[in-house]
């Protein structure tokens, strides 16, 4: 049974439809990139996922549970099994890096405060930040910033990780960084939906490819599959504007 | 006794006295409540449930309607509805209920608005780590809104301990009637009005500069 089983899975905003009928599992483990253009409804999937953008239609099991997105203590369980980090980081801008890791470990799980620190501390040094757990967020660089938000999705001990474009709002220089710290938690063996631009690194990374275009999923397959033999004409064209540069 | 005479005596120091102080506690008990209940109003207006759509729709009515209306018209507004539910009710009393239905219309707006200034996805990043909404309000909003809220909010109450002066219409010896009635028995219009305005600097002063000491302190925490 996959962990993660995607079926049909339909919304939008304002009599707009964003995501058209998307299906796709994940098993454990596995490193999901979503590729597409802008718009594709990508990141809405992902919005879909955590239950910030309620679905229309569809279901989304987790290890055979369909999710009830329109039930509180329903989202409350599911945001335990599954975090999100953001393009814009989305750090508590009163709270330092510390505190941006502790405060939900605490207030949802009930984890006492030393624990928690505890755990913050060697994530922060674990994303490379040991020395920021002081700072605030105004205080770090784009990179940093992610890096934090990265730790504090992981201080929630997820099984599933949503990445959304978490290298586009930074500094050329500063992406690097952070693809070297997903890299390294895709060594953990924890499962990842991720939606990058970076096709090199989704290359290298992915376990599974998903090319998505006006809101369905036009084809999946491994990363081999998907860069060098694509099936679909628009896939086709997707893979080979992006290799012309 | 005229003049100066009349003014330097004790008997009109307590007189300024209590008309001092009942200023001030039209203003404070007024601008306390109007906070508190304004506050509850900016949050009813935050919720989504459709439950709450008929008091939401309440809230937005009161704060744009009361916000429309003259100070002067809301003192007789409750002085006439007081005076037949409630004909007993002093009107010091009266007037604070009605410096209470201006200032919460007015302080719900100011606070809706520095809620409202907390960009939605420090929102949604709470939210989706699962903290609960009183959570997100407590730990990420408030703390992030104070230093918008409080700077209008405290502009506001200094402003109104002015806007009192009218509850004189209604008979209440507050400051500015105070001043009046001096004059009235013969203290010359300089002394008395100029120990008015004396008061009223005293006061609003010092509360100005609190609120400026409260706001540096509360901003920017995240520049510190």
């Amino acid at each position: 049974m996959p962990l993660l089983d995607i079926a049909e899975l339909t919304a939008g905003y304002g009599g707009k439809t964003i995501l058209d009928g998307v299906s796709l599992t994940a098993e454990r483990g596995d490193i999901v990139s979503l590729i597409g253009p802008s718009g594709s409804g990508k990141s809405t999937l992902l919005r879909v996922l955590i239950g910030l953008t309620p679905p229309s239609a569809g279901t989304v099991r987790i290890d055979g549970t369909a999710v009830d997105y329109g039930d509180a203590a329903a989202l409350k369980q599911l945001r335990r099994r599954m975090s999100i980090v953001f393009q814009q980081y989305n750090l508590f801008q009163n709270m330092t890096a510390l505190d941006n890791l502790t405060i939900a470990p605490i207030r949802t799980l009930g984890v006492p405060r030393g624990e928690a620190e505890a755990r913050a501390r060697d994530l922060l040094a674990k994303v490379g930040l040991a020395d920021k757990a002081g700072a605030y967020p105004a205080e770090l660089s784009g990179g940093q910033q992610q890096r934090v938000a990265i730790a504090r999705a992981l201080a929630m001990q997820p099984e599933i990780l949503l990445l959304d474009e978490v290298t586009s709002a930074l500094d050329p220089e500063r992406v690097g960084e952070v693809l070297d710290t997903i890299q390294a938690l895709a060594d953990t063996g924890i499962t990842m939906l991720l939606v990058s631009h970076e096709m090199g690194f989704v290359r290298g990374i992915s376990t599974k490819v998903v090319m998505m275009d006006a809101g369905r999923v036009v084809e999946a397959g491994s990363p081999a599959a998907i860069f060098e033999t694509p099936s679909q004409p628009r896939t086709q064209a997707f893979i080979k504007a992006i290799i012309r540069h | 006794m005229t003049g100066a005479d009349a003014f330097f005596t004790l008997d009109t120091a307590a007189f300024l006295a209590g008309a001092l102080a009942r200023t001030l506690w039209m203003t404070a008990l007024g601008c306390t409540l109007g906070f508190l209940i304004g506050a509850t109003l900016a949050l009813l207006r935050r919720t989504r449930g459709r439950l709450l759509a008929p008091a939401r729709l309440l809230a937005g009515l009161y704060v744009e309607a009361f916000r429309r209306l003259p100070f002067l018209v809301i003192l007789i507004l409750v002085l006439f509805s007081v005076q037949a539910v409630a004909p007993g009710l002093s009107l010091l009393g009266i007037a604070t209920i009605a410096v209470t239905l201006a200032a919460t219309a007015y302080l719900s707006e100011i606070i809706r608005a520095g809620l409202e200034a907390v960009p939605r996805p420090q929102v949604e990043g709470a939210e989706v780590l699962g903290l609960s909404a009183l959570d997100r309000l407590r730990f990420v909003v408030l703390p992030q809104a104070w230093g918008v809220i409080l700077p209008p909010a405290a502009a506001f109450m200094v402003m109104f301990v002015k806007d009192t002066a009218l509850a004189s219409h209604l008979g209440v010896v507050e400051l500015a009637f105070a001043g009046k009635i001096l004059v009235n028995k013969g203290v010359s219009p300089a002394l008395g009005f100029g120990a008015v305005l004396v008061l009223y600097a005293l006061v609003s002063w010092p509360l100005g500069r609190a609120a400026a000491a409260l706001e540096k302190r509360l901003a920017p925490a995240r520049h510190r």
